[in-house]
C-alpha cells in the first residue's frame, strides 16, 4: 500500500523538518518512504511544501501523484494543494490560518495548541500528533522515538507534549477546530 | 584504507542506517572511499554536501576549505590530488560553468578528482531551488580541446553513495575528473540508506611508479594507457602543465605528433575500455518495440511507467544508463536495431537526445520527451505521452 502524504506552508513554520520526521518514522515503522520537499529562495515566509511517500514496497516515483493526506498550514497552500486530490481525502487544515469553505476539512487550531504550550514552532509537533491518530500513517512510538532523537535536546519535552496534544485533540472528536 | 580508518568514518557519520539526503550520501560516500580533501564554495542545492563535509572531514584527519569561488575550489582538488590526497568539489549549474577551464587541466594532467555537479535549472543562476538535466553536454564538452570524460548518474539516495565511492575509484583508477551529474531532487530527497560493511565495497588505489627514480618517465604508461604518475614529495621528479607536454612531462607545443600522441593516449585511455566502464540497467527490453531510454531522477517516472504499461500488456521495455559518459553507444544502438521507437525524457529541452538518436541512426524513431522548470515527469505524463502524443501503445 502507498500513502502520499503533502505538507504545504510557508517557511519557517517547520514544514519541511516535519517532513523528514514523518519520513524517519516511517523508516523505524520498517516500511519504505521518501521524502521530498521544494521551497523558494528564502528562508522564511516562502512558500515551502515536503512531500513524503509511505510503502511496504520499494517506491518507484518518489513524489506526489495523486495526494492521500494533504495539510494546508497557509492560505496559498490551500488553494494550491488541496484541488487534486483523492475522492476519499483526508485534507488537514490550521484552523486561524487558513479559511476552508468546504466543510469535509479537518480544522485544527495547531498554531494555537502550540502557542499555549508556550512556542508556536511547536505547531509542526502537534500536527504531526494529529496527522498520527487520525490516520495511523506512523505509530506513536516510532513518532517519539524520532521526535527524541531529532529535535534540539532542550524542546525534546515540549515537542512530545505537542505531538500529544495532537492526538488528543483528535480523540477528543473535535473535527472542527474554531474554522 | 583499513578497518580502523573505516571505524572512524562510520564513528563520524554516526549511524550505518540512516535517512538521508543525497547532498549527504555524496559526503558520505566520498569519506568511505578515502576522500581526504574537499574545496568549495555554498550553492544551492549542493551546499548541505558541502556543510557535512566541513563537520566529519576534520574528524578523520582530512581537509576542508571553503574557498572563494568555484575556479579556485577546482584549482585546490587538483593541487591536493597532485600530492597523492583523494578530492572532491561539489557544486551546481553555475559553479559547474566555472570549472569547466580545471576540469581540462585536470584531463591534461592525468589528476584524479571527483566533481559532484546538483544540477539545477538553468542557464545563468536561473531557478536556483529547482532540479534540472541542463548540464548533461557541458559535462561532456564544457572545456576545451579533445578530451574524454567519465560521468554518472544515480537515481536514490542509496546509489547516490554507492556511485560517489565509484566516482573515486574511476577517477583513480584512469586519472581523469569523474563527474557525479546529480540534480537538486536526488540532492535533497531522503530515503534510507545503508553504510556498506568494510568488506562491502572495494576501493581502488591510483598505481604508484616502482621504478628507480632516475629512469621515471612520468608520463608514459608501462603497460596500457594510463601512466604511473608520482604523487608530488615522494620523491619522483614530476612536472606537470595543461601545455602539450612530452612523456617526461615538459612542455612542447609546436609539434603535431607530440600533441597527436599525447591527447590520443588521454582520449583512448577511456574509450579502449568502456566496456569496463559503462553500466546501465534494463527492464523488460526481450520483446520490447518501444524502449524508454532514462538516467537520474527522470527514470524513477520512467521506470513506473514502464511497468504500468507492461502490466497492461505493452510490449515496452526500459533502459537506465548508469554511466552517461562515456556514451553507451553499443546497447544503445543495439536497442535501436530491434525496437520500433525509442523515447527520452529529460529535465531539459533534448541533451542526452542527440546522443541517442546518433548512436541509434536510422534504425529506429527517437522522439525526446522534455520538461523544464523544476516539475518531475510524473509516470502518468510518461504513460499518457507514449499512448496518445506519439506511440500510440
Amino acid at each position: 500500500m502507498r500513502t502520499e502524504i503533502r505538507i504545504a506552508g510557508f517557511g519557517g513554520q517547520g514544514v519541511i523538518l516535519a517532513g523528514l520526521l514523518l519520513g524517519k518514522a516511517a523508516i523505524s515503522d520498517g516500511k519504505y518512504a521518501v521524502q521530498t520537499q521544494s521551497y523558494g529562495p528564502e528562508s522564511r515566509g516562502g512558500a515551502a511544501r515536503s512531500e513524503v511517500v509511505i510503502s511496504d514496497q520499494q517506491i518507484d516515483y518518489p513524489k506526489v501523484v495523486e495526494a492521500d493526506i494533504v495539510i494546508a498550514l497557509s492560505q496559498p497552500a490551500f488553494d494550491k494543494y488541496c484541488q487534486d486530490v483523492k475522492e476519499n481525502r483526508n485534507v488537514i487544515i490550521d484552523s486561524d490560518l487558513v479559511k476552508a469553505l468546504e466543510n469535509k476539512v479537518l480544522s485544527v487550531p495547531f498554531t494555537k495548541i502550540a502557542d499555549t504550550l508556550g512556542k508556536k514552532v511547536v505547531a509542526n509537533s502537534v500536527m504531526l500528533g494529529y496527522l498520527q491518530a487520525s490516520t495511523e500513517v506512523i505509530t506513536v512510538e516510532s513518532m517519539e522515538s524520532t521526535i527524541r532523537e531529532n529535535v534540539p535536546e532542550q524542546t525534546i519535552q515540549l515537542n512530545l507534549e505537542a505531538f500529544n496534544q495532537g492526538i488528543e485533540f483528535w480523540k477528543k472528536g473535535i473535527r472542527n477546530g474554531s474554522g | 584504507m583499513d578497518q580502523g580508518e573505516y571505524n572512524r568514518i562510520v564513528k563520524a557519520i554516526g549511524k550505518k542506517q540512516i535517512f538521508a539526503q543525497g547532498d549527504e550520501a555524496y559526503a558520505y560516500g566520498a569519506l568511505l572511499a578515502g576522500c581526504r580533501f574537499f574545496a568549495g564554495y555554498p550553492i544551492t542545492p549542493a551546499t548541505e554536501t558541502a556543510e557535512l563535509m566541513s563537520k566529519l572531514l576534520p574528524q578523520i584527519g582530512g581537509t576542508f576549505i571553503q574557498m572563494e569561488d568555484e575556479i579556485a575550489s577546482m584549482g585546490a582538488i587538483i593541487g591536493a590530488s597532485v600530492t597523492g590526497v583523494k578530492s572532491m568539489t561539489v557544486t551546481s549549474g553555475p559553479g559547474f560553468s566555472l570549472m569547466q577551464e580545471h576540469i581540462g587541466y585536470a584531463c591534461m594532467t592525468e589528476t584524479p578528482c571527483v566533481i559532484v555537479d546538483v544540477q539545477r535549472s538553468g542557464p545563468s543562476t536561473g531557478q536556483p531551488t529547482e532540479p534540472s538535466q541542463g548540464d548533461i553536454m557541458q559535462a561532456r564538452w564544457g572545456s576545451h580541446g579533445d578530451y574524454e570524460i567519465i560521468a554518472l548518474a544515480p537515481n536514490s539516495v542509496q546509489e547516490s553513495l554507492d556511485l560517489t565511492i565509484e566516482c573515486f575509484n574511476l577517477s583513480e583508477k584512469y586519472r581523469n575528473p569523474v563527474l557525479l551529474m546529480t540534480d537538486g531532487e536526488v540532492g535533497h530527497m531522503r530515503e534510507g540508506i545503508t553504510i556498506p560493511d568494510f568488506e562491502g565495497y572495494k576501493i581502488f588505489e591510483r598505481e604508484k611508479p616502482q621504478k628507480d627514480p632516475n629512469e621515471y618517465i612520468p608520463f608514459f604508461p608501462e603497460q596500457g594507457k594510463v601512466p604511473q604518475i608520482a604523487d608530488f614529495g615522494c620523491g619522483y621528479h614530476t612536472y606537470i602543465t595543461g601545455l602539450t607536454h612530452k612523456p617526461d612531462g615538459l612542455p612542447a607545443t609546436d609539434d603535431a605528433e607530440i600533441h597527436t600522441q599525447l591527447v590520443t593516449r588521454i582520449c583512448q585511455k577511456i574509450t579502449d575500455d568502456t566496456d569496463n566502464i559503462i553500466k546501465v540497467e534494463d527492464l523488460f527490453l526481450e520483446d520490447a518495440e518501444t524502449v524508454v531510454i532514462s538516467y537520474g531522477i527522470t527514470s524513477r517516472a520512467a521506470i513506473n511507467a514502464v511497468k504500468i504499461l507492461h502490466e497492461q500488456g505493452e510490449k515496452v521495455g526500459h533502459l537506465r544508463l548508469i554511466t552517461i559518459w562515456p556514451f553507451p553507444e553499443k546497447i544503445v544502438r543495439k536497442i535501436g536495431e530491434s525496437a520500433k521507437k525509442i523515447l527520452v525524457p529529460e529535465m531539459n529541452l533534448g541533451q542526452l537526445y542527440h546522443s541517442v538518436k546518433e548512436a541509434v541512426g536510422y534504425y529506429a524513431e527517437v522522439i525526446k520527451f522534455s520538461k523544464i522548470g523544476g516539475t518531475l515527469h510524473s509516470p502518468q505524463d510518461i504513460v499518457e505521452f507514449l499512448k496518445e502524443e506519439k506511440f500510440n501503445v
